[in-house]
């Protein structure tokens, strides 16, 4: 059996995989498209088909028509869209491992682009392995995927747009929000107001979130600004959160506690195919280092969208356009003179979209201790259980960058493969050896990048073509 | 440029090459390792920890046999260090038959290795191949034991060889090549860093060590493969002996966290240049389906992580141990073909000797580097 080939594969059907899918198709390359999700919309507009379909895009908001026109557009290209299907390789030449709906295949591409957006970045408070504790984005995923709205009351704490964002969207759903407990401190928002001038050009964008904070506070919502010293009680689930704030310890009984210190690249692929990545002290998280057209240190990689850096959805549908038309190019489809001249509205629209950016990677700089947890028994790798204790201990032994540590701790060697931990134990690492961030260095991720079950691998499609023998005996 | 003097400097911080430095120590020397990477980045931090006595080329069973009685006293060698290596012994490795023809195989072999006076390799019959593997498929038949051998892991090995080693005075220089090799009265070792000297010089450059037999004139064969591992996520303890295919390539443990470990024969994509191995999941196939054929158990097992290593390969699959032809005073002990995890508490032993000494207490000869050059000229 012969192999299956593409021009562009493109991982990911959120607002950058979409809009790049729809101008690549639309160039007249061969293009694929997956995901691991069952309909098309990535993280923001997940679900956006069947919700549009049952009248209930209202239930979340406004702005989210435009993720149903995008997948509108998707299914009306020529591209090849694959759902359900998730990718464990990537790799340098082109090679993709995924397991579909049929069971596992390799597909073959001449250019891959990844627009795998992005996670929420890891909250390792006390507590926060326990029953009861999730991500914000996690429920809001829920809610969206499956229309799940929590019976129980519920915290959320921490910082970004999207603790306001979730908030109102469980609230209009009927959830009870005992509290939002924001960890911005107030000293944060006096020096983000520096940002202020040239975020007012992004225009819409900030009144809309001006606008989620005045109806937080018409709703009701219990809000409380600048807390600190997060802390998760409960014996076998949560029970309740304590927080400092106004200089003083306050306790609230919680069934569910929602947390979110904002989102990070998802940068598991990249990583695996050894994409060069570059510190960003903007937004204090890795990120795959990427030329103006989202091509990467690997030949024939591109990323677009929040997965090379967090700009949002708007400027994801840019990123995506603009990486398409730069493949568009280099596989001879359009010549350069074309390639410029359709990324000119895009990069002007990409202009703006990023003005507020500042101000927001300003004000929601994630709080110190959730970079840095101090108390010795928290838990830091979920997958290995293994606490910020038994990481400093590794440090000392010669732990002194993250892929040492792991063999030391077993941290990251779960089956997230250290998604969840690699932030922590980078910043542990370079807290107790006093170096930097940049010089600490990331996990090397290793294929699978998901778990694939052994069956399904012993099933896998696809016949080595091209490789490299693996052993030389010159 | 600043120069550093000493009296032995090592080529390389894999388990050879720290195990070397720690033996020279021993001996009252102040060997210097160099290191391109970190120690065991390579072929030492990232195998499949089997410590193997079963199915060993005849020319390695007296190394493997005195490799083995100082892996079941690692106290001895590592002192307060022995304990991070998580050794196991006396698990037993056990090579599976499947057929009659696999029978006959390792009947064959045995036979072989009784000949030559050894008895560590023991055929066993059905019922008490399913008393060491209660798991394993109906359709074995019986296999080939040996009782001693056991498992550790790696990358805290070679750890625990180095910590083990700066406690006896032997110094390490990581993120540092060795870029050039002059002679005169002494070694002028040439790096990216700065300059190093020293009467006496040990090549223990593992997938790379051909290279720095080059840099002295010596051609030495360049073979190398990536060596291919895959692990699950935590079973359910099913497996203590490590076990080995007969008629199909596979090498599979259980550790003690619950996790299965899958290797044997899988080859990746090697480059040398990049200093880079790279699993190939289509290569990775056959093996899963083929621990699911010996080990039912396995069809409910999920792939977490797979990984491939550098390692050196020797056409005759057994290592490179002795004097240097074109150079003096330098050794070389590499080209272990993909199982020299086991050799490790024992090689650096014996080329301390040889070096020190003069001569080594078991017999080297087989390992002589000459004997390519011999094979090739066909001898005289
Ligand atoms: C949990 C969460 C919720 C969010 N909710 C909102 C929101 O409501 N409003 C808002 O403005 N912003 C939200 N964001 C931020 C938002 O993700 C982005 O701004 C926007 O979705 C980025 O678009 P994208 O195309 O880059 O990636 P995404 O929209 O994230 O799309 C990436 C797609 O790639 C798929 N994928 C990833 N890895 C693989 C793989 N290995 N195999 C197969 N498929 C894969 C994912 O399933 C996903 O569909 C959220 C972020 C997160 C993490
Ligand atoms: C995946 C895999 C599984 C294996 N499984 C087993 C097993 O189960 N049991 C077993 O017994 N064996 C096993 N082996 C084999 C075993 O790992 C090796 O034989 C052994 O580790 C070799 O050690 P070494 O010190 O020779 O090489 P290495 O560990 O590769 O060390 C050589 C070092 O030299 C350094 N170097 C090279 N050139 C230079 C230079 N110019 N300057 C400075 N530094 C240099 C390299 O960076 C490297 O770190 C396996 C090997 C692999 C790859």
């Amino acid at each position: 059996m012969s192999n299956e080939h593409h021009d562009l594969a493109i991982v990911g059907a959120g607002p950058a995989g979409m809009a790049a899918a729809v101008t690549a198709a639309e160039l007249g390359l061969d293009t694929v498209v997956l995901d691991e999700q069952q309909a098309p919309g990535g993280q923001i507009y997940r679900n956006i088909e069947a919700l549009e379909r049952g009248g209930h895009i209202e239930k979340l908001g406004d702005d989210y028509r435009r993720g149903a026109e995008l997948a509108g557009a998707l299914r009306a290209s020529t591209a090849t869209y694959c759902p359900g299907s998730v990718v464990w390789q990537t790799s340098p030449d082109g090679r993709i491992g995924l397991t579909g709906p049929d069971g596992a295949r390799m597909v073959h591409a001449r250019r891959i682009l990844l627009a795998t957006g992005a996670m929420e970045r890891p909250v390792p408070i006390p507590g926060w392995t326990l029953p009861g504790v999730m991500g914000v984005g996690a429920a809001q995923t829920l809610f969206k995927a499956s229309d799940i709205v929590p019976n129980v009351p519920v915290v959320i704490a921490g910082s970004g747009p999207l603790i306001y964002l979730v908030a109102l969207q469980l609230a209009r759903a009927g959830c009870t929000i005992a509290a939002l407990l924001v960890t911005t401190p107030a000293s944060r928002i006096a020096s983000a107001l520096k940002e202020l001038p040239r975020a007012l050009l992004a225009g819409r964008n900030l009144l809309k979130g001006v606008g989620w904070v005045q109806e937080v506070r018409r709703l009701g919502i219990p809000l409380a600004n600048g807390v600190s010293g997060l802390r998760i009680d409960g014996k076998d689930r949560a029970e309740g959160i304590s927080y400092e704030a106004d200089g003083s310890r306050h306790r609230l009984a919680a069934g569910l506690v929602l947390l979110h210190e904002g989102v990070i690249p998802d940068n598991q692929l990249s990583l695996s195919t050894r994409c060069q990545q570059i510190w960003d002290a903007a937004q204090l998280c890795w990120r795959p280092a990427t030329d103006e057209w989202g091509a990467t240190s690997e030949e024939r990689i591109a990323i677009a969208g929040d997965g090379a850096g967090i700009l949002g959805a708007l400027a994801a549908e840019n990123l995506g356009r603009l990486a398409a038309l730069d493949t568009a190019f280099r596989l001879d489809c359009i010549d350069q003179a074309e390639r410029d001249r359709r990324a000119r509205p895009e990069r002007a629209a990409l202009a703006r979209h990023k003005r507020i950016r500042p101000l927001l990677d300003r004000l929601f700089q994630p709080a110190a201790e959730s970079l840095l947890p101090t108390d010795p028994d928290t838990i830091i790798c979920r997958c290995e259980e293994v606490t910020v204790a038994q990481m400093r201990e590794a440090v000392h032994l010669g732990g002194e960058d993250p892929n040492r540590a792991k063999i030391f701790t077993r941290c990251g060697m779960g089956p997230c493969q250290g998604r969840m931990c690699g932030p922590t134990v980078a910043s542990l690492i370079a807290h107790e050896t006093g170096r930097t961030m940049a010089a600490v260095g990331t996990y090397r991720i290793r294929v699978p990048v998901r778990p694939i079950p052994l069956m399904t691998l012993a099933g896998l499609i696809g016949e080595e073509e091209g490789l490299p023998p693996g052993e030389s005996t010159l | 440029m600043s120069i550093t003097d000493t009296d032995a400097i090592v080529i390389g911080g894999g388990l050879h090459g720290t195990s070397t430095a720690m033996h020279l120590a021993l001996k009252g020397m102040r060997p210097i390792v160099i290191e391109k990477n970190s120690v065991g980045r390579h072929a030492s931090g990232v195998n499949a920890g089997g410590v193997r006595q079963l199915l060993r080329d005849p020319a390695e069973i007296p190394l493997s046999m005195a490799a083995m009685d100082r892996w079941l006293d690692l106290e001895s060698l590592l002192g307060r260090y022995a304990a991070m290596c998580e050794f196991v012994g006396h698990i037993g490795q056990v090579a599976v038959a499947e057929t009659e023809a696999d029978m006959r195989k390792l009947e064959a072999r045995a036979a072989e290795i009784r000949a030559l006076g050894w008895n560590h390799e023991e055929l066993v019959d059905r019922q008490e191949l399913r008393r060491l593997l209660p798991a394993v498929a109906d359709h074995c038949i019986g296999g080939l034991v040996s009782r001693r051998d056991g498992q550790a892991t790696p990358y805290l090995t070679s750890q625990a060889f180095r910590l083990r080693a700066i406690e006896l005075g032997v110094r390490f220089v990581e993120g540092v090549r060795v870029t050039g090799l002059e002679h005169g009265t002494r070694w002028r070792v040439l790096t990216t860093d700065s300059i190093f000297t020293s009467e006496i010089l040990i090549n223990c450059g593992g997938a790379w060590a051909w290279q720095t037999a080059s840099l002295v004139g010596e051609t030495l064969p360049r073979g190398y493969f990536a060596a291919t591992m895959m692990v699950t996520g935590r079973m359910p303890s099913f497996v203590d002996p490590v076990v080995i295919g007969t008629g199909r390539q596979l090498s599979f443990k259980q550790t003690s966290t619950g996790t299965v470990v899958i290797g044997g024969g899988i080859l990746g994509i090697a480059d040398l240049t990049k200093e880079t191995a790279d699993p190939v999941a289509e290569r990775m196939r056959v093996s899963a389906e083929t621990c699911s054929i010996l080990f039912p158990i396995m069809r409910r097992a999920t792939i977490v992580r797979a990984w491939a290593g550098l390692e050196a390969r020797m056409p005759d699959q057994i290592p490179v141990i002795g004097p240097s032809q074109t150079a003096p005073n330098m050794w070389h002990a590499f080209g272990f073909s993909g199982h020299g995890f086991q050799l490790s508490t024992i090689v650096g032993s014996l080329l301390a000797d040889l070096i020190v000494d003069g001569r080594s207490p078991l017999p080297l000869d087989a390992f002589r580097p000459s004997r390519f050059s011999e094979a090739i000229s066909g001898v005289g």
